[in-house]
């Protein structure tokens, strides 16, 4: 069943072409992972979600409903987390919780008093004295004691400690294990990898790459260390290697996944005495994706407003 | 141990003075202009002895003791004698204010953002940064006292001496000095900045309290307060030094407990626990409309109760007024019917309709600061429409404003009742005052439209008011033309009671208010939330 389902969405502001074109689909049950540098129009597209950005182009639908026409009906089994957390800085973290339980319009007193404990949160201190991870757990224990059937966490965990990540992660999981939907954008890419089924990835408000991620594997190398008995002639002209590098006795290169069986077989001849192979990971699928080109330097999150 | 604790005071002085270049200047300026500005009005005004004596006459009642403090030299009212006792205490709180808030800026408000840590962690004493705002805050105080006394002594007023113009300036600096080191031990005291500021408004408020109830009653009381002793001066009249010297004496004791404070204390704790929150929120808070009312609690208590003073401070002249009025109806006739009082009455009620409209702009347009805080995206991105958000802000602007109208007109009618000899009934002055309310409308839709349309531009709505307030106001002293005032909604309304009510008018006024409202809700539904 699909709970969300994004097609085509263009968003304009004035001249500038914040998405161009986004489509995004996640089923129930599902870990979305939203990745892309800043300024890629990841909150733009939440946002979008959300009904709080009209779109200009393009279908929004999460439960079958449009995003912006039936937004509340929508928002009553939705939970979201947004990245820059601003409260009230008069109220109490505890009464922010439960306004924002309450406007949802669920209550789970047992849930919200047992998040309070894992996030180690005070809720009677005033908003002002949070700091920005206290106030980011604010907004966690809110969505998660609510009874929501997809979550929308727009980097979530900026500002956790790792401890806290794991509370975070953990939460996620029961989600999920729940059959629950979740939407998570973040730059903390071993996260995305833990916890997502499937990853799509942002660029310039065009989705350029999205699959699971064994799915994304044809796009990655893996490093491989190897020391062989022979030198290895002529390695640099066999296909799908890259960076070959001599290291003591050592060479270490990158290899297209791809072609991975060809070279091994052909490495093979000359006598291996070590073989290290570093996996693949999120971490060099993003970098391969951004690194290098244009990289924004628009610090923070929540770039898009 | 000096250069340990204090390394660096003066440079530290000079940042201070650098950062608030203009802000000093602007504060100093208008009290002193303000000051000078008044005194050279009151002596054209009442200028001869017999003008002054009437005044004098009508000061002599415990209302206006309590609010302006006991007037000395009554009997022999000169030009100094008024302007001590009509302006001194008022300046003394305005004085007050400017020290309270230069203070909290510069101690507990940095310390709280992070930036005294800053300053710390450079070579710079522990009292460093206390010291210098408190010899930057006495300097402004002592050149305070310099302008306004010069400034006075200038107009060359007979009854206004060197020395009571310097006693006139040091009432007011001593007063600054006083607040200035009460605001720094609050800084101490206090764990953050809202904290420093309401504790030392308290006292002020308190000061201004005891002062009043031991003006009128008891006057030992009154010795309890700071304020009492600056009035105790007797400017003008007397011209006593020592209570000057015994508020400055106050001031450096204050001063040094709040540096002795400063030193035993660690950085940004406070020595008053903060009070525990609550853990859950209130039935009342969990609505949108309960949120937009908790988050506008302080503000709307503050213009409610500066509302009903409002009231009662013009009700308070209406004797003198009526008095005068009486006077000239020999000369002039008014218009069939109502006594000149009366037809003043309806100048004051369209100027009072547009300021009781400033808090209700205030409330209508919290929620596009709010937008701007990004915080309505956590009420939209839950089961709230925008109707509703939208809706809780105009409901509150709304009733805001008849009860801000309700609470001036109360106001002005108990003090008016309490100075008149023919008073006039509540009943009338309702009906003038709220024949406006349509004309508040207005000034709401307008600000709904913006909020829908142009939300980048919602500070026209004041721009909007300060054009009523010109052309209404000052329009017929200036003697614009007619048309001017009809391009505002308070042009329109009837002036009640000497003209009849024009129900027509009225109507299409509130017609006109209902469309545009409804204009700016379709507005705010259909527009982006930015943030």
């Amino acid at each position: 069943m699909t709970v969300l389902k994004i097609e085509n969405l263009t968003k304009r502001f004035g001249k500038v072409m914040a998405l161009d074109g986004v489509n995004i689909e996640v089923e129930k049950g599902e870990v979305y992972g939203f990745i892309g540098p800043n300024g890629a129009g990841k909150s733009t597209t939440i946002r979008v979600l959300l009904g709080i950005l009209k779109a200009t182009d393009g279908d929004v639908k999460i439960f079958g409903m449009d995003a912006w026409k039936d937004a509340v009906e929508i928002h009553k089994r939705i939970a979201y987390v947004p990245g820059d957390v601003n409260l009230w800085p008069n109220l109490t973290g505890g009464e922010v919780i439960d306004l924002f339980v309450k406007l949802r319009g669920g209550n789970n007193i047992n849930k919200r008093e047992e998040l309070i404990r894992k996030f180690n949160l005070d809720p009677s201190k005033k908003c002002r004295t949070y700091s920005k991870g206290n106030r980011q757990k604010v907004a966690l224990v809110a969505a998660f004691s609510s009874d929501a059937d997809l979550y929308i966490l727009d980097e979530p965990t900026s500002g956790l400690d790792p401890l806290m990540e794991m509370v975070f992660q953990e939460c996620v999981m029961e989600a999920k294990r729940e059959g629950k939907s979740i939407i998570l954008s973040s730059h903390i890419l071993s996260e995305v990898e833990k916890l997502c089924d499937k990853v799509g990835i942002i660029r310039q408000g065009k989705i350029i790459e999205t699959g699971t991620l064994s799915e994304l594997r044809h796009l990655t190398r893996t490093s491989l260390v190897v020391e062989t008995k022979q030198p290895i002639p002529s390695l640099s002209e066999q296909l799908g290697v890259y960076e070959i590098e001599m290291k003591g006795t050592a060479l270490t290169f990158q290899v297209d996944t791809e072609k991975m069986d060809t070279i091994i077989s052909y490495i093979s001849q000359f006598g291996v005495t070590r073989l290290e192979s570093t996996p693949f990971t999120l971490e060099d699928l993003f970098m391969r994706f951004y690194g290098g080109e244009e990289q924004t330097s628009n610090a923070g999150v929540g770039g898009a407003s | 141990m000096s250069r340990h604790l204090y390394h660096n005071t003066g440079l530290l002085s000079r940042f201070i003075l650098r950062r608030d270049r203009v802000r000093i200047p602007v504060w100093l300026l208008a009290i002193s202009l303000i000051t000078v500005i008044t005194s050279s009005a009151f002596t054209d005004l009442y200028s001869s002895d017999q003008d002054r004596q009437a005044i004098a006459e009508t000061m002599k009642n415990p209302a206006m003791t309590a609010m302006i403090g006991p007037g000395y030299g009554l009997d022999n009212y000169t030009s100094g004698a008024m302007m001590a006792h009509q302006m001194l205490l008022f300046t003394a709180i305005a004085v007050a204010i400017m020290s309270i808030l230069l203070v909290t800026r510069h101690t507990r408000a940095d310390e709280e953002d992070g930036r005294i840590e800053l300053i710390r962690s450079l070579p710079t004493g522990r009292l460093s940064n206390l010291s210098a705002t408190i010899l930057v805050l006495f300097a402004v105080n002592i050149l305070l006292i310099i302008l306004v006394g010069l400034g006075l002594y200038a107009l060359g007023i007979e009854s206004m001496d060197l020395e009571g113009s310097m006693i006139y300036g040091a009432a007011l600096g001593a007063t600054g000095m006083f607040f200035a080191t009460v605001t720094a031990l609050f800084a101490q005291l206090s764990e953050n900045s809202k904290g420093t500021i309401g504790y030392s408004f308290t006292v002020l408020i308190i000061a201004y309290l005891i002062r009043a109830i031991g003006d009128v009653g008891n006057e030992t009381l009154s010795w309890f307060s700071p304020l009492g002793w600056v009035l105790g001066s007797e400017v003008y009249v007397n011209n006593y030094w020592w209570p000057i010297l015994l508020t400055v004496g106050a001031s450096m004791i204050i001063a040094a407990l709040s540096l002795y404070l400063n030193a035993i204390r660690d950085l940004e704790s406070g020595f008053l626990p903060s009070r525990q929150g609550r853990k859950h929120a209130s039935a009342f808070l969990q609505s949108p409309l309960g949120l937009a009312l908790r988050l506008q609690r302080t503000g709307i208590i503050a213009w409610a109760i500066g509302m009903f003073l409002m009231g009662a401070s013009y009700g308070s002249i209406l004797g003198d007024l009526e008095s005068f009025y009486k006077e000239i109806e020999m000369i002039m006739t008014p218009v069939e019917g109502f006594s000149l009082t009366e037809q003043f009455l309806t100048m004051l009620m369209s100027i009072m309709a547009m300021i009781c409209t400033v808090p209700v702009l205030m409330f209508i347009l919290k929620l596009r600061g709010e937008e701007k805080k990004n915080r309505t995206e956590h009420l939209l991105s839950r089961a709230v429409s925008r109707t509703r958000l939208l809706g809780s802000y105009f409901i509150i602007a709304m009733v805001g404003g008849f009860v801000m109208m309700l609470l001036s007109i109360i106001g002005l009618w108990s003090a008016g009742k309490a100075v008149m000899d023919e008073a006039i009934s509540f009943g009338s002055m309702f009906n003038s005052a709220m024949v406006y309310l349509p004309a508040i409308w207005m000034m709401i839709a307008v600000a709904v439209w913006l909020i829908g349309f142009v939300p980048k531009l919602t500070g026209l709505a004041w721009l909007y008011l300060g054009y009523s307030f010109f052309v209404v106001y000052l329009g017929g002293v200036l003697q614009f033309p007619e048309w001017m005032s009809k391009f505002s909604p308070f042009g329109h309304i009837p002036k009640i009671p000497v003209e009849d009510m024009d129900y027509m008018k009225v109507a299409m006024l509130t017609l006109l208010f209902i469309v545009v409202t409804v204009v700016g809700f379709i507005g705010y539904k259909k527009r982006d939330i930015d943030g």
